[in-house]
C-alpha cells in the first residue's frame, strides 16, 4: 500500500501550526496581494507526522544497513556532529552578525581551514563551495583567472580529463567553455602517460584528476603526470571524491596538485541528506591564493575577521560563507578523530575494500588485477554472457536481501561495472554477509536467471518504467489523484 | 574517539585473506616519493565529552546568536515548528543518498515530488526542480538557462537585487562568458528582478514583465517564498523563471547555510532546467511510484553536454521546507506573512519617531524589512545592548552611510520591538 500524496490527505480547514494574534496596531496590506491562496495541504499535526514517518520508512539509509555505493563514501555519520551543528550558538547565528559577535564561528572556520590545508598539503582553502561540483566550478574559475593573469588564457582552451572521471568534471569544464579532451586509461587502469604526453601542449589549461581514480586504483605515475602537465604550463586539479583512501597517507599537494576540492560529506562524514547539503571546500597552492573567492578569514591579535580586499579574486561563488552547518559537522568529526584517527580511517577503508574485493573477486570478473584503494570495480561481463544476468539485475537483487546496490555502469571504461566502496565503519561480519549475499545471487543466476530480471520483489514498488515517465513527464501535483 | 569497529583479531584475519602483514603495506602502490612520512600536524583525537566541551565553547563565543534578531538581508529568524524539528532528526532522512535506486528510495522521491509541487503552488509556475545550493546560485543558473533558452547573450540585473547574489551572478557571468548590462534591449536573454528587494521594498513585477517581454527577453523573478502566502505568485505576474532562497521556509539561519535554492519555470523550459527532477512513474505491475526523470539534461548522463554541472543539491533542506509548508498550510503561511508585515510596520513607525532616524526609501512600500538611516553607526552599539540589526549597508552602497536594515518576523513581540526602540534611543542619546 503506497502512501498517498500529502495533497490527497488535505481537508479544508484542518490545521497543525497556528500563530499568536498580532499584538501591534494593524496596517493595511499593500495593493497586489495574492488573489487565491496557494493550494498547500491542510492537515493536522498527526497527519503530517505520520505522512513523513511513513515516507522515511521506505528510504534505505546508512542507519538502516550497509550502503557500499561506490564513489559516495557512505560511512557512518556520527550523531555527535548533528548535535554540534544544532547548538543555538551556531544554528541561531545570523550571517550578517558583526565579527565581534561571531568570533566562535570564525575561529571554527579558521581551524577547519588550517586542518584541511594540512591534510591536503595546500596553502589556503575557501570553505564557500556548497558541494563537490561547486568546488570544481570554483577550482576551474581559479584556473582561468591564473592563466588570464599571465596573459595566457586565450590559447589555453583545453582541459584534459581521464575517461574514468566523474561526469561532473567534463560538465564543469565544458560549462566554462573549455574544450574537454578525454585521456585514455592504460592497461593498469591509470592515466595512459603516452596519451597524456601527446595531448599536452601550450593549449592545456589543466588536467582534472581523481587519485585514486574511480576504479579505486592509485595512479602510480603521478610524479610523471604532474611533470608533464606542469611542463606544458597547465595546472593540476585534484578531485577529492576519493580522498577517504589517502587521508594521512599521501597529500595532493605532495603529489604535485595545485588545486584540490574535498567533499566533506564523503571523507569527513557529514550526512548525505538524500542528496545534500554537502560542502566542497577548495584548497590551492601559494601561487593561486590571490584568486580564491572572497571573503577569506584572517587572524590578528587573537581576533578573527573576514577579508574582502583580494583584487585578483574570482569573486563570490555563493552568498554567505558556505554550508556552515555542514562545516561544523566536519570540524566536529575531525576533532573526535584527530591525527591518528584520520590515518586509521584511510587504513581501514582500504583494508575493508581489499578484503571485500578478495571475496567478490571469486564471483565476478576483476578488470584490473591490482591492489585497490578504498573502493574497487568488478564486472558482471562473464556472468551476463553465461546467464544473461546483468549488473543492473544484481544491484536490484541485493536490494531484496536488505542491502544497498553498488554503483552500477560506472565508471564507463568497464563493461557491466559494479563499483563497491565499503568504508571503514563496517564490520567484518557485514562485509561477509554482503559477499555471501552476492554469492547466493550468482548461484541463483546460474539456476534461475529469469527470477533475477524480476528483482526487486520485496520493495514497495518494483522496477519503474522510466522511459514512459520521461516521455510524458508528470512532475507536480495538479489536483487530480495521481495513482 | 574512533568510529572504526575492527578488533585486532579482525585486522589479522582480513590482512591474512588479502595476503599482507600490515595495513601500511596496503599503500605500497603509492610511490615513496609522494608519501607523507610524518604524522599529520593536527591535534590528537578527543573523546565525545571533550569534543562537546570544545564545540560548546565555540558556540558560546557567538554573542550575536543570543541577541534578539532583527537582522535580515536574505536570512530571517522565523519560527520552526517542533514537529518539523523532530521529524528531521530521523536517520533515514539524514543518512540516505541521492535516490539512484528508486525501489528503496520512494520516500525521498515522493517528498521531492511534493516539494516540487509546493514550489509550483507558491510561485505560480508549472515545474520546479529538486533544489539548488542556495538563492544566489539558483539566480546565476537562471541566467544561464535563459541564455540557452533564448539564444541571446546578455543579462540585466535589477538594482535592488541582493548584492551578494549580484556578486555570485558576476562570478558565473565571468566564468560562463556572458555580459551583464544595465538596460534591456534586443540582446537581453533575461531581466532578473527581486519581488521584494534587498531593502525590503516591494517591486512592480508586472511592469518588469512588460519590459522584458516587449524586448523578447525572459523575466526571472527572485523572491522570498515565505511571503507568497500574502504576495501574488510571480507566475501570475508574468515571470518565466522564479528562483530564491528557501531558508525562510523552516530552516535555521545557521550563519548563512545550509539552506536551499528553489528553481521553478514554465513547462516549455523544462528540458533546459538544471538539477534533478522527480516524476511519477509506474512499475511493471502498474503500481504508482516516483523516479528521477528527464535525466538526459544531467552531468552523469550527458557529461560535457549537460545543462549544468550540479550533482549534489540540498535535498534535506528541501525536505525541511516540505514539512514546514505542510504544517503551516495556506492559513499558517498567510499568518506568517501578515504578522511579519504588521510588526515591521509598527517597528518602522516607532523607530522613525526617534530624532534623526528615518526611512531610507520613504516613498516605497515595504514588506517585512526596511532600510533606516541613522545619524551615526548603530549596529555595534545595538548588539552590545542585545539587539541584532543589519546588515549595515555602506559595505555595498557607499551612498547609504550609517544606514542599515531592520527585519521583523512573526517571532518578534511588541515588547521586543519596543525594547529595540528604547535601545536605539539610548544609543543615539
Amino acid at each position: 500500500m503506497s502512501e498517498p500524496l500529502i495533497f490527497d490527505r488535505s481537508v479544508p480547514g484542518r490545521r497543525a501550526v497556528t500563530f499568536p494574534a498580532s499584538d501591534v496596531p494593524a496596517t493595511p496590506l499593500p495593493p497586489g496581494t495574492r488573489k487565491a491562496p496557494p493550494a498547500l495541504p491542510e492537515v493536522s499535526e498527526l497527519d503530517a507526522v505520520r505522512h513523513f514517518t511513513r515516507l522515511s520508512e521506505s528510504i534505505y539509509s546508512i542507519d538502516k544497513g550497509f550502503y557500499p555505493l561506490g564513489s559516495c563514501t557512505m560511512k557512518y555519520n556520527p550523531k555527535l556532529n548533528d548535535v554540534a551543528a544544532s547548538l543555538p550558538g551556531f544554528a541561531g547565528l545570523h550571517p550578517f552578525s558583526p565579527e565581534g559577535g561571531s568570533q566562535g564561528a570564525l575561529e571554527l572556520l579558521w581551524q577547519l581551514e588550517h586542518i584541511l590545508c594540512e591534510v591536503a598539503g595546500m596553502a589556503r582553502f575557501t570553505l564557500e563551495p556548497a558541494a563537490g561540483a561547486h568546488g570544481e566550478l570554483t577550482g576551474m574559475l581559479i584556473t582561468r583567472a591564473y592563466h588570464r593573469h599571465r596573459g595566457d588564457d586565450a590559447k589555453r582552451r583545453k582541459v584534459l580529463i581521464p575517461d574514468s572521471a566523474h561526469g561532473t568534471n567534463p560538465a564543469t569544464a565544458a560549462g566554462l567553455g573549455y574544450e574537454v579532451v578525454e585521456v585514455a586509461s592504460d592497461a593498469r587502469g591509470g592515466v595512459d602517460v603516452a596519451a597524456l604526453r601527446a595531448a599536452c601542449d601550450d593549449s592545456v589549461a589543466a588536467l582534472m584528476l581523481t587519485n585514486p581514480n574511480t576504479l579505486g586504483l592509485f595512479d602510480e605515475h603521478i610524479d610523471e603526470i604532474a611533470a608533464i602537465v606542469h611542463g606544458a604550463g597547465g595546472l593540476l586539479y585534484y578531485d577529492g571524491a576519493n580522498a577517504n583512501a589517502i587521508v594521512g597517507r599521501v597529500r595532493p599537494g605532495d603529489m604535485g596538485f595545485d588545486i584540490v576540492h574535498f567533499n566533506l560529506h564523503k571523507t569527513f562524514s557529514t550526512p548525505h541528506g538524500m542528496g545534500g547539503p554537502g560542502a566542497g571546500p577548495v584548497g590551492v597552492v601559494e601561487s593561486l591564493v590571490p584568486y580564491l573567492p572572497v571573503p577569506l578569514i584572517a587572524r590578528g591579535d587573537g581576533r578573527y575577521s573576514w577579508r574582502w580586499d583580494l583584487p585578483h579574486s574570482i569573486g563570490r561563488v555563493r552568498a554567505g560563507y558556505g554550508n556552515f552547518g555542514v562545516l561544523v559537522r566536519a570540524f566536529t568529526y575531525i576533532l573526535a578523530n584527530g591525527r591518528d584517527g584520520l590515518e586509521d580511517i584511510s587504513g581501514h577503508a582500504v583494508l575493508n575494500a581489499n578484503y571485500l574485493l578478495a571475496r567478490l573477486g571469486e564471483l565476478f570478473d576483476v578488470p584490473f588485477d591490482r591492489r585497490c584503494m578504498h573502493e574497487f570495480v568488478v564486472s558482471a561481463k562473464s556472468l551476463k554472457a553465461k546467464t544473461g544476468v546483468r549488473a543492473l539485475d544484481i544491484g536490484k537483487a541485493i536490494l531484496d536481501r536488505g542491502m544497498h546496490a553498488p554503483t552500477v555502469y560506472f565508471p564507463l571504461v568497464v563493461e557491466e561495472a559494479m563499483m563497491v566502496e565499503p568504508t571503514e565503519t563496517e564490520t567484518l561480519e557485514v562485509l561477509d554477509a554482503y559477499a555471501d549475499a552476492m554469492a547466493a545471487i550468482v548461484a541463483q543466476a546460474e539456476r534461475d536467471p529469469e527470477s533475477l530480471h524480476a528483482a526487486p520483489i520485496s520493495t514497495p514498488v518494483g522496477r519503474m518504467d522510466e522511459a514512459t515517465a520521461a516521455r510524458k513527464p508528470i512532475v507536480r501535483w495538479t489536483g487530480e489523484a495521481a495513482n | 574517539m574512533s568510529y572504526i569497529p575492527h578488533t585486532e583479531a579482525d585486522r589479522r584475519a582480513m590482512l591474512k585473506r588479502v595476503g599482507l602483514a600490515s595495513i601500511d603495506e596496503l599503500f605500497d602502490e603509492i610511490p615513496a616519493s609522494v608519501r607523507l612520512k610524518r604524522p599529520l600536524d593536527i591535534a590528537p583525537g578527543l573523546t565525545q565529552m571533550e569534543v562537546e566541551a570544545e564545540v560548546n565553547r565555540l558556540a558560546a563565543a557567538n554573542a550575536a546568536a543570543m541577541a534578539t534578531c532583527f537582522a535580515g538581508g536574505g536570512a530571517y529568524d522565523r519560527y520552526i515548528p517542533a514537529a518539523e524539528r523532530s521529524l528531521l532528526q530521523r536517520g533515514e532522512f539524514l543518512t540516505a543518498y541521492t535516490p539512484y535506486q528508486a525501489e528503496t528510495s520512494q520516500g525521498t522521491l515522493q517528498f521531492t515530488f511534493e516539494f516540487q509541487s509546493l514550489m509550483c503552488e507558491l510561485t505560480g509556475m508549472e515545474v520546479a526542480n529538486a533544489s539548488m545550493y542556495d538563492g544566489s546560485t539558483a539566480t546565476a543558473e537562471a541566467a544561464a538557462m535563459a541564455r540557452a533558452a533564448t539564444g541571446r547573450h546578455a543579462v540585466v540585473l535589477a538594482s535592488g537585487l541582493n548584492p551578494e547574489y549580484r556578486q555570485v551572478v558576476e562570478t558565473y557571468a565571468e566564468g560562463l562568458g556572458f555580459p551583464l548590462r544595465d538596460s534591456v534591449d534586443g540582446e537581453t536573454a533575461a531581466l532578473i528582478v527581486p519581488q521584494v528587494d534587498f531593502f525590503g521594498n516591494i517591486a512592480d513585477v508586472a511592469a518588469a514583465a512588460k519590459t522584458a517581454h516587449a524586448a523578447g527577453a525572459l523575466l526571472v523573478v527572485v523572491t522570498d517564498p515565505s511571503l507568497l502566502g500574502v504576495l501574488e505568485a510571480p507566475g501570475h505576474l508574468g515571470a518565466d523563471i522564479v528562483v530564491g532562497d528557501g531558508q525562510p521556509l523552516g530552516l535555521p539561519i545557521s550563519y548563512g547555510g545550509p539552506s536551499f535554492g528553489f528553481f521553478a519555470s514554465k513547462m516549455d523550459l523544462v528540458r533546459r532546467m538544471p538539477g534533478r527532477i522527480v516524476g511519477i512513474a509506474h512499475d511493471h505491475e502498474g503500481r504508482r511510484g516516483f523516479v528521477l526523470t528527464l535525466q538526459a539534461r544531467e552531468q552523469h548522463i550527458r557529461r560535457a553536454k549537460a545543462t549544468s554541472n550540479i550533482c549534489t543539491n540540498q535535498a534535506y533542506c528541501a525536505l525541511a521546507a516540505t514539512i514546514y509548508l505542510t504544517l503551516l498550510g495556506p492559513q499558517g503561511l498567510r499568518e506568517v506573512g501578515e504578522l511579519s508585515y504588521q510588526k515591521a510596520h509598527y517597528a518602522a513607525d516607532q523607530l522613525t519617531k526617534l530624532p534623526g532616524v528615518k526611512l531610507a526609501f520613504p516613498d516605497r512600500p515595504f514588506f517585512q524589512e526596511f532600510a533606516l538611516r541613522a545619524p551615526r553607526a548603530v549596529v555595534g552599539p545595538l548588539l552590545d545592548r542585545g539587539y541584532l540589526v543589519g546588515p549595515a549597508l555602506d559595505r555595498w552602497f557607499p551612498d547609504l552611510k550609517d544606514a542599515f536594515l531592520v527585519a521583523v518576523t512573526e517571532r518578534r513581540t511588541k515588547a521586543e520591538i519596543d525594547g529595540l526602540v528604547a535601545a536605539l534611543r539610548e544609543v543615539l542619546a
